[in-house]
Order: structure tokens, then C-alpha cells, then sequence
């Protein structure tokens, strides 16, 4: 029990271009294992171009006690979003 | 339904005064339609509650495995084999999803694993039984999944986020089970007498025990009322039974095969087709392990994953070698 | 229009006949093999060592029992070409019987443990690589074709079952002696692989037909340097299987063949005609 092979997390990325997503995890005896396993249990259906997996021990994690500190600062700096900035109709392209 | 009769550990709900002000702001997030998330606070009830339901579908679906696996070998046609294989695959990887969803409750997949080789974990009721012909492949599809898919659609929406968000995987994969299992009945019910024959046998076969899948009465229920207020269980037993009853019976129908039911019939008052009493003696028997497979399902299982023991090992072996190479590099 | 045909029938010649023959032969030895050991892939089923194990292994076989699909498709055409009767897939697959069947022995050979599947897996997946990448070039455009679709899903074969061999290998000391009793085992079975009877050498000479006798070097160089890596001592060549052209690729095979067979076309044998 204690030779459990480790817990990887997988990341792919689709084939939109977008930015690799979590999709889930698995477990694999090594590097290789892991994106092999990952290609396998994660691709069936042609769901991605691109792979990572990363050890789930390795994913440093910010806690739920932080999410104040960490998250409500954003709140308040709307002007970060473009809707903040109304824009004259006439004007186009922006 | 995959996770039958979890027990939460709980006598009764707890009311508003009874909770601590953790349990009270757990249960209005809860109530708000947050998701719970790993490492967020919850009652150390509802984190045992969902590790012993979600290893309990996990186990299903790779227990699940076995009676269908019993075919792929004998698989009529080429297409046949090969969307069975598919399927049968599909099943491994949403096993392979939910132990990783129970897994962030703290528990590891090797340790569910003990527990179900022990017989302290348990599976859906329904993989007990054998399959006995090819149709009863057909039925699997059509009337276990069927009713599997109908318990886990409302599941996409439970409180436990990773559970929800493994059941939208499984719920998107899984779209295609239940029409290959309708279309290999249809096919047998369009062929020969013989196929027509093992269709309505493999019915007659499967049809209650796939209504004991959705769990005893809501009467009966000890369970559900907390699984309820958690949001781990949308539906009741009876309105999923109900539900499930009300959309298979017409399918019944156009196949031409006959449900095994006397009773069965109509009531245009309710709305709904009223059916005859469930055995459930026999639903406690095969929960007890006196199932047509019980034994042959565990042992099986014991095997395989005794068996696969050394290749483990050696993988993590060879791991370790390599790992101490690239330090001595 | 249907006398043009006709004519064009009858005056075949014999040479041309043979060639559909041959072709048809052929394409029966690149089917079968995926087929069969797809069929022994499918007996794991639920029962691999670890869930990601099982996925992947019968990601193997799935691609497996596409490629042989649709050889056993174009053999039909073939068939249809120069007889008298026309088979799909299935009426193959499931309506011959052991001496029809022209897979390689090493595919035939029953799963022993997980040690003896992937050795066997790797044996044949390395040279089942070979073959499909040099019948790319083949004169025929739909031999072509199917070689090179499975080609690019073999290429993926054989890195996996290259790396357990390694993994197994130069794991523990038990999965070491294991590994080594696999590929001892199995070795006698590599033979015929590389032998090219007459119905081969014709196709080779006309230019459809990979010649498998320029392959074993290459095979060689391929599994020896795995094999060291594995810690694995490659067998020494001694006595092997279906030689004086009398092995699996002349429809010779060993005891194992007939129950797969047995097993696999149960249904369709015994409710003759049914569609399933």
C-alpha cells in the first residue's frame, strides 16, 4: 500500500487555441507514465493537442482562510475590466 | 443508480440551533448553491458521507465492467466489439475519474481499493447479476445505464465540486451507452425468432432488478433526508424510479418485447404508468452477497488487482532506479 | 456498358487472376495479425494490474481491430475482383476457420501474465511499425493508404509497450526474471516475421508488398537496443517456428489459434445468417 503510484494532475490544451485546463488526475509511476496515461484516459474523444501533467504533491494551492486577502482586493479595481470604460457609439474599433 | 443506500452516519437532520456556526455557514453556502470545494471546511459526516458514495459509484463502474467484459471476447461483429470495447473503457475511465474526485477527500485509491477487496465497501446491486446472451449486452446499455444516466444527470449539480464536475465528464461520455445498448436490441428485435427470443429473455431478466438499482422506497430511506439537505442526492429514489419506468416502457414498446410485469399499466389520472411490487427480499439477499455473481465479481476483481501486484511494484521500482540516476548525473 | 465489363473479365489473364489472389492473400496476413491479438487484447478487459493500464491497453486494441477492419474490407473487394462471391468484413472475421487465417503465430499466443502480453506486444508492435511504414511506398494506393493511417497509431504501439519493457525489465528483481522469461519464450516466434514465401515475393516484385527480409536488421537494431536498456539479454537465435514455409502466414498454426477462434465466432456460428 505504501508503493501507491503517485497522483498527477492533467492539464490539456484543445485544439481552440485556448489555455491548458485542469481536466482531472490519475496516477503514474513516472514522467513519461503520466503523459502517456494522461493521453489515454483524458484524449479518447480528440479533446486535445497538448499535455501537461504536473504531480499533485508539486501544485502549490492558496487556501480557502486567504481567499479574503487574496481575492477581494480585485473587487475593487474594476477599471481593470474594459467595461468600465464607456465608449462614445461613434467610435468603432476599440 | 451507481451509489445505493450510503449510509451518512447521521440519526437525524440537524436543525438551525443544533449546528455550530461552522456547520451553519457550511450549510448556507450549501443552501446558496456554492460549491463545496477540497479544501474548504465540512462536517467530518458529509466528508464520509461522499467518500464512501463516491468510492461506491467508483467501484460500480469498475465492477460494472466485469459483466460486460464477460462479451467483448464473443462480440457478434467486428462494430460490435469494438463500440463494446469503447464503452467498457468509457466505464474505466469514469471509475478512473471518481476516485480522483474521492481522493481530494483525503482518502487514497489503494485504500478504497482494500475496503472493497474486504467487502467494507460496496457496489451497485446490479452487476451482481450474469449475462447470460448477447442481448443481455443490449439491456445493460438500455436499461442499467438508462437508469444510471438518470441519477447521474441531477448529480452535475450536487454541492461536492469535483463529484459535480466528474459527473459532467461522465454524463457527456456516456451519452452514447444507452443508444448502443437500445440499437443492439433493436437489431435483435428486427432478426430472427431466436433474436427476438433472447431479447425479451435478457428483459425479462434485467427489467426489476434494474428497478432495485434506484435504491428501496423513499419510505424506507433511512439516509436520504441528510444526503437531501447536502445536496449530494437531488432526487428522490421513488421519482427517479418513477421517471424511469414512465420513459422505458414506450421503448419497451417499439421493440415489441413485453415487460415482465403484469401489473403494469397506464393510470392517465397521474400521469404515469403504475407498476407491480418489487421483490426486495431479493435486493437485501444480493446487498447481503447471495447474488448470482457476488463472489465470482470480488474474486475477480482480488485477482486482477492481485496479479497486476508486481507490475506496480516494478513500475515504482524502476522509477526509484531512474530517479537516483538523474541525481548521480 | 455491362457486355464492357464483361469482356474485361474475360479476357483477364491468368497472370492478372493470380496477382488478385495473391493480393488477397496478403491482405488477409495484414489483417489477421491486428485481429487476433486484438481479440487477446480484449480478454483483458476489466482485468489489467491498474484502471490506467486498462484504458490504454484497449486503446491499443481498439486501433487494433480498426486496422484489421479495414483490411478485411479491401481483401472482400479483392476477393469479389477474381471470384465469384463478394465478403465483408465479418463473413471473414468470423465465417473462416483456423486454417484460412494468416495472422503471425506470436499474435496467437495466449496472455500468460502481464510480463508475456507486453512482450509480445512489443515484439510484434516493432515490426508491425516496419512493415506499415515501408508498404507507405507500396504501388497499390489503397494498401497505401491503410499503412499509413496505422502507421501513425503503431508509432504510439510500440513507445508504450517499448517502455514497460524497460519498465518491467529494470524494475524488481521478480519482474526481471519475468521479463526475461517472456521475451525467452516468445523469441521463436520472431522468425517468420522476416520470411517471405512465394506469394510475397511476387507482390514485392510488383512493387505492392513490403519485403519483410530487409526489415529484420532494422527490427533487430530497434529491439536489441531496447532490450539492453531493459537489462534484458536478447535470446540467442536458435530454432525458430513456421519455417519451410509452414507457419502462421500459410494458414499453419499453433493449438492456441482455434480456440481463440472458437470463442470469437461462437455467435455467428451458431445462428447462421442473423444480423446482429
Amino acid at each position: 500500500m505504501a508503493n501507491e503510484w503517485p497522483l498527477w494532475e492533467v492539464f490539456i490544451r484543445s485544439q481552440h487555441g485556448l489555455a491548458h485546463k485542469h481536466v482531472g488526475s490519475l496516477h503514474a509511476a513516472d514522467p513519461e507514465m503520466a503523459i502517456r496515461n494522461a493521453r489515454d484516459v483524458y484524449t479518447r474523444r480528440n479533446e486535445g493537442v497538448s499535455i501537461w501533467a504536473v504531480r499533485s504533491s508539486d501544485v502549490v494551492a492558496s487556501s480557502p482562510g486567504d481567499k479574503e486577502a487574496l481575492f477581494e482586493p480585485a473587487n475593487s479595481k474594476i477599471y481593470r475590466h474594459p467595461t468600465f470604460f464607456p465608449m462614445p457609439e461613434e467610435v468603432k474599433h476599440l | 443508480m451507481y451509489a445505493q443506500m450510503v449510509d451518512t452516519g447521521v440519526r437525524s437532520v440537524k436543525g438551525q440551533a443544533e449546528m455550530t456556526t461552522e456547520e451553519r455557514a457550511f450549510q448556507a453556502r450549501i443552501d446558496a448553491d456554492i460549491r463545496i470545494e477540497p479544501k474548504d471546511w465540512m462536517p467530518e459526516a458529509y466528508r464520509r458521507t461522499l467518500i464512501r458514495q463516491v468510492s461506491q459509484h467508483a467501484h460500480s463502474e469498475i465492477v460494472g465492467m466485469l459483466p460486460e467484459g464477460n462479451w467483448v471476447t464473443r462480440a457478434p461483429s467486428l462494430k460490435r466489439k469494438a463500440i463494446l470495447m469503447a464503452k467498457i473503457q468509457d466505464e474505466a475511465g469514469h471509475g478512473l475519474y471518481l476516485y480522483s474526485a474521492a481522493e481530494t477527500l483525503g482518502i487514497t485509491r489503494d485504500q478504497m481499493v482494500a475496503d472493497l477487496h474486504s467487502g467494507k465497501a460496496k457496489y451497485s446491486s446490479i452487476f451482481n447479476y450474469p449475462t447470460l446472451s448477447w442481448a443481455d449486452i443490449g439491456a445493460i446499455g438500455w436499461l442499467v445505464d438508462g437508469a444510471a444516466i438518470m441519477n447521474q444527470i441531477p448529480l452535475c449539480r450536487c454541492s461536492f465540486g469535483p463529484y459535480a464536475r466528474a459527473m459532467v465528464r461522465i454524463c457527456k461520455e456516456e451519452s452514447f451507452h444507452q443508444r448502443q445498448g437500445y440499437d443492439i436490441m433493436l437489431s435483435l428485435s428486427r432478426g430472427t425468432a431466436e433474436q427476438k427470443a433472447m431479447a425479451q429473455d435478457a428483459l425479462n431478466r434485467w427489467w426489476w432488478p434494474s428497478l432495485m438499482m434506484f435504491g428501496p422506497p423513499d419510505a424506507e430511506s433511512v439516509h436520504s433526508a441528510q444526503s437531501a439537505a447536502w445536496k449530494i442526492k437531488i432526487l428522490s429514489n421513488d421519482e427517479l424510479r418513477q421517471r424511469f419506468v414512465d420513459q422505458t416502457v414506450p421503448q419497451a414498446d417499439y421493440l415489441g418485447i413485453t415487460m415482465p410485469d403484469p401489473d403494469l399499466q397506464w393510470n392517465p389520472e397521474r400521469n404515469h404508468y403504475e407498476f407491480g411490487a418489487i421483490d426486495w427480499s431479493e435486493f437485501m439477499e444480493v446487498l447481503k452477497g447471495n447474488g448470482p455473481c457476488n463472489r465470482d465479481r470480488l474474486a475477480t476483481r482480488v485477482k486482477a488487482w492481485d496479479d497486476g501486484a508486481w507490475v506496480r511494484d516494478a513500475a515504482m521500482a524502476h522509477a526509484a532506479k531512474r530517479a537516483s540516476r538523474q541525481q548521480v548525473a | 456498358m455491362g457486355a464492357g465489363i464483361d469482356t474485361a473479365v474475360d479476357t483477364a489473364t491468368d497472370a492478372e487472376m493470380d496477382n488478385e489472389r495473391r493480393l488477397f492473400d496478403y491482405l488477409l496476413r495484414l489483417g489477421d495479425s491486428p485481429l487476433v491479438l486484438a481479440q487477446r487484447l480484449g480478454e483483458w478487459v476489466g482485468k489489467g494490474p491498474i484502471i490506467e493500464e486498462d484504458l490504454a491497453l484497449t486503446n491499443v486494441g481498439l486501433d487494433l481491430i480498426g486496422q484489421a477492419r479495414l483490411w478485411l474490407s479491401f481483401a472482400g473487394e479483392v476477393e469479389a475482383r477474381y471470384a465469384g462471391k463478394r465478403r465483408d468484413e465479418d463473413q471473414l472475421a468470423f465465417l473462416r476457420d483456423s486454417g484460412e487465417f494468416r495472422n503471425l503465430l506470436l499474435v496467437e499466443q495466449p496472455n500468460g501474465n502481464y510480463g508475456d502480453t507486453t512482450a509480445r506486444q512489443f515484439l510484434f508492435d516493432a515490426w508491425h511499425l516496419l512493415v506499415l511504414r515501408a508498404l507507405a511506398d507500396s504501388a497499390d494506393p489503397r494498401v497505401a493508404e491503410i499503412a499509413v493511417k496505422g502507421a501513425k497509431e503503431v508509432a504510439y504501439h510500440v513507445e508504450r509497450s517499448g517502455d514497460w519493457i524497460i519498465r518491467l525489465g529494470d524494475g524488481t528483481d521478480e519482474s526481471h526474471a519475468k521479463m526475461q522469461a517472456a521475451i525467452d519464450g516468445l523469441w521463436m516466434y520472431t522468425g517468420e516475421m522476416f520470411r517471405a514465401d512465394a506469394t510475397e515475393l511476387a507482390l514485392v516484385d510488383a512493387g505492392v508488398a513490403a519485403d519483410v527480409r530487409a526489415l529484420e536488421a532494422p527490427w533487430r537494431q530497434t529491439v536489441e537496443a531496447l532490450l539492453a536498456e531493459a537489462t534484458i539479454a536478447v535470446p540467442a537465435s536458435g530454432f525458430m517456428q513456421g519455417g519451410r514455409g509452414r507457419g502462421g502466414k500459410q494458414g499453419v498454426h499453433t493449438e492456441h489459434l482455434g480456440h481463440l477462434l472458437a470463442e470469437m465466432q461462437f455467435l455467428p456460428r451458431a445462428y447462421p445468417g442473423a444480423r446482429w
